[in-house]
């Protein structure tokens, strides 16, 4: 059985994880959905998921999450399978200037 | 010694200009650099000022971050300050106003995009959703303007803690008189050239309303197109505009003390930015605008750019100083009522936000 799905963080959220760059989310060793990871990676972290997803749930729209490498948002978005040795980046996107 | 505090918000981080005698600045930051700065509250109730500062990453979202040593070090509250209650579907974009009460040392009022009022009861660590304004049957009617659907005005009541006023573009001015459970549009007087019936009940862009701190039911507020005062609290309002350059801009900052005093920022016209004439100047009544005196010195010209309705402040020296900032990075102040003006910061991002506060 996997230890559980890996999500990678910018460096900028590291500060609202002590300094952690990976978060392990374990999943039973069964596929979820990326909402359910993002959900259980932050319950214990509220500012960490206020940056990721504002308060209706919701990806915010500069923040980019890949699955194993592939973008969720056409994957089907929070709803996007996560299989149990996945591994989640959360990147920002291109924006600003 | 008292020192003269200037928080200066941007579009890419926070600035804090400090003087001991408001003639030599030093310059501090910048703080969370790359962050938009729309909002600053520098509460000097209490045993130690605190900063209040709404922050927005254009990737994390909106934040909210206090201080209780100047800027030295930054607190953020753990669940989050500010956050819509799940049923009404909406999330915080944008913090526009942070507004220490009146009557209660505790109570800090918040004002976001979308148009939405925010009290909190512990000094701005958590804040609860003001029902009675974000139920409104006229809420669904509201607009946004070019920067987006917010309220951006909250004036508390001195003479009535159960009384307060909010303006917002669009939407206009609104007053509750029973603690925020009902509002009122009040409205009454204010021109919208830009709707086809152009005396509406409410959808006036008002771009900034400020009080009178001597006589609280008096307001002054700066339209978008219009300069008008109110003598009764909101109920009516009357153009003062005759005597000034033009009848656009953004901000409207009162005396923290002298009654009827009062300076605009004027702007060309909606359709030019800039300021009239090419002089970046501000205009002052002493007679609660019933004439205005241009105040220039020290101001360039020619200027092309624009300040904001949240860029300037007045500070609460006996002879008040006013401070503002451009949308080029140039911040101005004046410590004589603005007869004067010296550049204070420049080669800033562009301002959004000017907050200042005497230390003692």
């Amino acid at each position: 059985m996997s230890d559980g799905v890996r999500i990678i963080l910018p460096g900028v959220l590291r500060e609202l994880t002590d300094g952690e760059s990976e978060l392990l989310v374990p999943v039973g060793g069964e596929s979820t959905v990326l909402r359910t990871v993002l959900d259980a990676a932050v319950v214990t972290r509220p500012r960490l998921g206020a940056r990721i997803r504002d308060e209706t749930g919701a990806l915010r729209r500069h923040v980019n999450v890949f699955i194993d490498g592939q973008d969720a948002r056409p994957a089907g978005g929070l709803d996007a399978v996560v299989g149990p040795e996945a591994v989640v980046h959360i990147l920002p996107s291109v924006a600003g200037g | 010694m008292t020192q003269t505090l200037v928080a200066i918000g941007t579009r890419k981080g926070l600035w804090l200009a400090k003087s001991d005698d408001r003639s030599t600045w030093t310059l501090d930051g910048p703080h969370f650099l790359m962050r938009e700065v729309p909002s600053i509250s520098i509460d000097t109730r209490g045993d130690q000022p605190r900063m209040i500062v709404g922050f927005r990453s254009e990737h994390w979202g909106p934040t909210l971050q206090r201080s209780d040593d100047l800027g030295t070090s930054w607190d953020e509250t753990p669940e989050v300050a500010l956050q819509f209650p799940e049923d009404t579907g909406a999330a915080v974009e944008r913090v526009w106003q942070i507004t220490p009460d009146v009557h209660d040392d505790d109570v800090v009022w918040a004002s976001t995009q979308p148009q939405a009022l925010w009290r909190s009861e512990d000094r701005g660590e958590t804040f609860s959703l003001v029902r009675g304004l974000w139920e409104h049957p006229h809420r669904p009617e509201w607009g946004a303007g070019f920067g987006g659907a917010a309220i951006h005005t909250i004036l508390p009541d001195p003479a009535d803690s159960k009384s307060m006023l909010v303006a917002m573009s669009t939407g206009g001015v609104y007053r509750t008189a029973d603690g925020g459970d009902t509002w009122t549009a009040n409205n009454k007087g204010i021109k919208a050239p830009y709707q086809p019936d152009p005396w509406p009940e409410f959808g006036q862009c008002v771009h900034k309303v400020a009080r009178d701190s001597v006589n609280p039911a008096r307001l002054y507020a700066q339209n978008h197109h219009g300069v008008y005062r109110s003598d009764d609290n909101g109920a009516t309002w009357a153009s003062i505009e005759e005597g000034l350059p033009t009848d656009f801009g953004f901000t409207v900052l009162t005396h923290p003390t002298k009654a009827d005093t009062v300076w605009l920022i004027p702007v060309a016209s909606d359709d030019e930015r800039i300021p009239p004439g090419g002089q970046l100047q501000v205009q002052r009544s002493s007679d609660a605008g019933a004439s205005w005196v241009t105040c220039s010195q020290g101001l360039p010209a020619p200027s092309y750019t624009c300040v904001l309705r949240d860029a300037a402040a007045a500070d609460t020296h006996e002879r008040a100083g006013i401070y503002f900032g451009t949308r080029n990075g140039e911040v101005y102040a004046s410590a004589d009522e603005g007869d004067s003006f010296a550049l204070i910061a420049e080669q800033l991002p562009d301002v959004l936000c000017v907050r200042a506060a005497v230390l003692t």
